[in-house]
């Protein structure tokens, strides 16, 4: 995230409803915000505001964007939209 | 402080890559971006990255943000340039920002987006290591690593406006596709374009040449067009600044033996001490002597003498010279004489100019010497030929040492090459060498064509080769059409008739011209 920028607070809308619907709750989620912590971004390579970041489970994800395209934020995370899903979804954004 | 001292004109940074700052009239513009824009292989990343070292040299810290290649291997890379980076950086004068594609990490766009996170990795480096000086190497990059490209371009946009607000200098480079063409791939300059330089590496005669030129300095002046440049271990890139070396020229009334005494007189009492003197003539006609005699006179003089032989071996000078009666030995364990030997071929033209110039500012010789010319000629395109002469010339009038050089004409009697043509315009003065039949026996014959400042004798002269180097004869009085490879011999009562005739001409010329009848 960049700020209080808008895109951000779409992005973050966005993705709690996706998490809620499709991963059924089953999910972590840490927000950073690249301009308190630009050394984050740094070590991560990260170029792109909004990023989302599925480190767990793997492989190594990157989705970028407001994430309103909800088909495209699940195939990128290659998470199954299975409500009730088991196991925990650690989401780094 | 008034109204109109606030509004100065642009300010520039010295970069100090060498000779750069000539042909940008003092550096880069202060405090602006800079695109460089160049082919593959022109030398970009080289550059981009020579900036900041020069700057951290200066002692003024950069951040070099790569979009292409990895940090690590730009770290690797440029050790071959004596640049080391990973050094810079654990003392705090150097930060990367690495935004190089990592193929393990599959990426999907699913909304819009912007750079921010970019943005703030850079403004982060340059708190961090309080950078003057950015390097972007490549705005293409970036491009490919996003599929909208309109986001993009916005964003490089605002990175660049950002940078401004920073108060750094930068320099962002960019692809493009010919090198005579459009200025960069993705019309980055349109956005990104205070001031552009475009690097070239042309294909001439299967020869690569590297050019820089500076299209536009906004608000502010540079010199105009290509200036060849090389990129050498250790030192980087090297602009080779041809005209702006030239207009600072000092001349010099003080006269230096050529080591041969008649020599001298026929030149009015010798060479001036920073000037270049060309000699020509046919294989065999004692261009190589005049050479020896030359050095040998400076090493008696007590002056160092650089020797820049490209058409015998070391071995065949030194002997040629002991035959002449010169100890070219004795000469270099007394530190006066210095001989570069090598093949012509071995490296391009620009290359040898940077070579010669580092060889010249090592040994500072008083007396330089290059055998010969049209060794040399073939190496690059006759462009490039023209611009080492002229960049040699310079270089060493700059330097106040005298310059002799040879060129062998291609005929064996009379006629001219390609290099006389080419360079004698740039020479102070001409001694031509000729052969000369008569009655059924080769001779030599010597004339100094022409002596800028001075007077100089017209007459050809016959000489000899023995012990001692040349031996001044008398003028070849009876024979004419000796330079256009032509001799006649002329019996007396023929000569006294063409000298009678020309004194009638002469005379008529005196006679005052009468004016025109008005009507």
């Amino acid at each position: 995230m960049t700020g209080e920028s808008a895109r951000s607070g779409t992005a973050i809308a966005n993705l709690r409803r996706i998490c809620e619907q499709d991963l059924a709750g089953a999910y972590d989620l840490e927000i950073i915000d690249v301009l308190e912590f630009p050394e984050l971004a740094e070590d991560a390579k990260i170029l792109a505001t909004p990023t989302l970041i599925k480190s767990l489970p793997p492989p190594l994800r990157r989705v970028i964007g407001d994430l309103s395209d909800k088909e495209k934020v699940l195939l990128g995370l290659q998470v199954q939209p299975k409500p009730g899903a088991t196991g925990t979804d650690e989401v780094k954004k | 402080m008034t109204a109109t001292e606030t509004q100065q004109a642009v300010e520039k940074i010295p970069t100090g890559i060498s000779s750069f700052d000539i042909i940008a009239k003092g550096g880069l513009p202060r405090n602006r971006t800079t695109l460089i824009s160049g082919t593959a292989g022109s030398g970009k990343t080289i550059f981009a990255v020579q900036f900041l070292a020069a700057g951290i040299a200066a002692g003024v810290p950069g951040v070099f943000v790569t979009f292409e290649e990895s940090a690590e291997d730009i770290r690797k890379n440029m050790l071959s340039f004596g640049w080391d980076l990973t050094k810079w950086e654990k003392e705090g004068k150097l930060a990367f920002v690495d935004a190089s594609p990592d193929p393990s990490v599959e990426t999907v766009e699913a909304g819009a987006f912007d750079l921010g996170a970019l943005l703030a990795r850079v403004q982060n480096a340059v708190r961090k290591v309080k950078a003057e000086r950015v390097a972007v190497d490549s705005l293409g990059a970036v491009f490919s690593q996003f599929s909208d490209q309109s986001i993009v371009r916005s964003e490089l946009f605002r990175i660049a406006s950002a940078l401004k607000s920073m108060g750094v200098t930068a320099v962002l480079t960019a692809e493009r596709v010919d090198d005579y063409g459009h200025i960069a791939r993705f019309g980055v300059e349109e956005f990104i374009a205070d001031n552009v330089m475009i690097l070239r590496n042309v294909l001439e005669d299967e020869n690569r040449r590297r050019t820089i030129e500076i299209l536009k300095f906004r608000g502010c002046d540079h010199q105009k067009g290509e200036y060849p440049f090389t990129i050498v271990p250790d030192s980087g890139v090297i602009v080779i600044p041809l005209s702006a070396m030239q207009l600072s020229m000092k001349s010099s009334n003080v006269r230096i033996s050529s080591g041969n005494s008649s020599l001298d007189e026929m030149c009015g009492g010798g060479l001036f001490r920073d000037s270049v003197t060309l000699v020509s003539g046919a294989t065999g006609t004692g261009k190589t002597l005049t050479v020896a005699q030359f050095l040998h006179g400076g090493a008696r003089d007590g002056e160092r003498c650089l020797l820049l032989a490209f058409e015998e071996s070391r071995d065949q000078l030194f002997r040629n010279a002991t035959g002449w009666g010169f100890d070219f030995e004795q000469m270099e364990n007394d530190g006066l004489l210095r001989v570069v030997c090598d093949y012509p071929d071995v490296s391009g033209l620009e290359d040898w100019l940077v070579t010669i110039q580092a060889t010249i500012n090592d040994f500072k010789p008083q007396r330089v010497a290059l055998d010969s010319l049209s060794a040399l000629e073939h190496v690059g395109s006759s462009k490039a030929f023209r611009e080492f002469v002229i960049g040699l010339t310079s270089f060493i009038k700059h330097q106040e040492i005298t310059g002799l050089f040879t060129s062998t004409t291609g005929s064996l009697m009379g006629g001219d090459s390609i290099t006389e043509s080419h360079i004698s315009t740039l020479t102070d003065s001409i001694i031509l060498l000729r052969y000369v039949e008569m009655f059924g026996e080769m001779k030599r014959g010597l004339t100094v064509l022409k002596m800028r400042g001075s007077w100089h004798d017209k007459a050809i002269r016959e000489f000899t080769i023995g012990k001692g180097g040349m031996n001044m004869g008398r003028p070849f009085g009876n024979v004419t059409g000796i330079l256009s490879g032509t001799p006649v011999h002329v019996s007396p009562s023929d000569l006294e008739r063409a000298w009678s005739r020309l004194e009638g001409d002469i005379a008529d010329r005196r006679r005052p011209i009468e004016p025109p009848q008005s009507d």
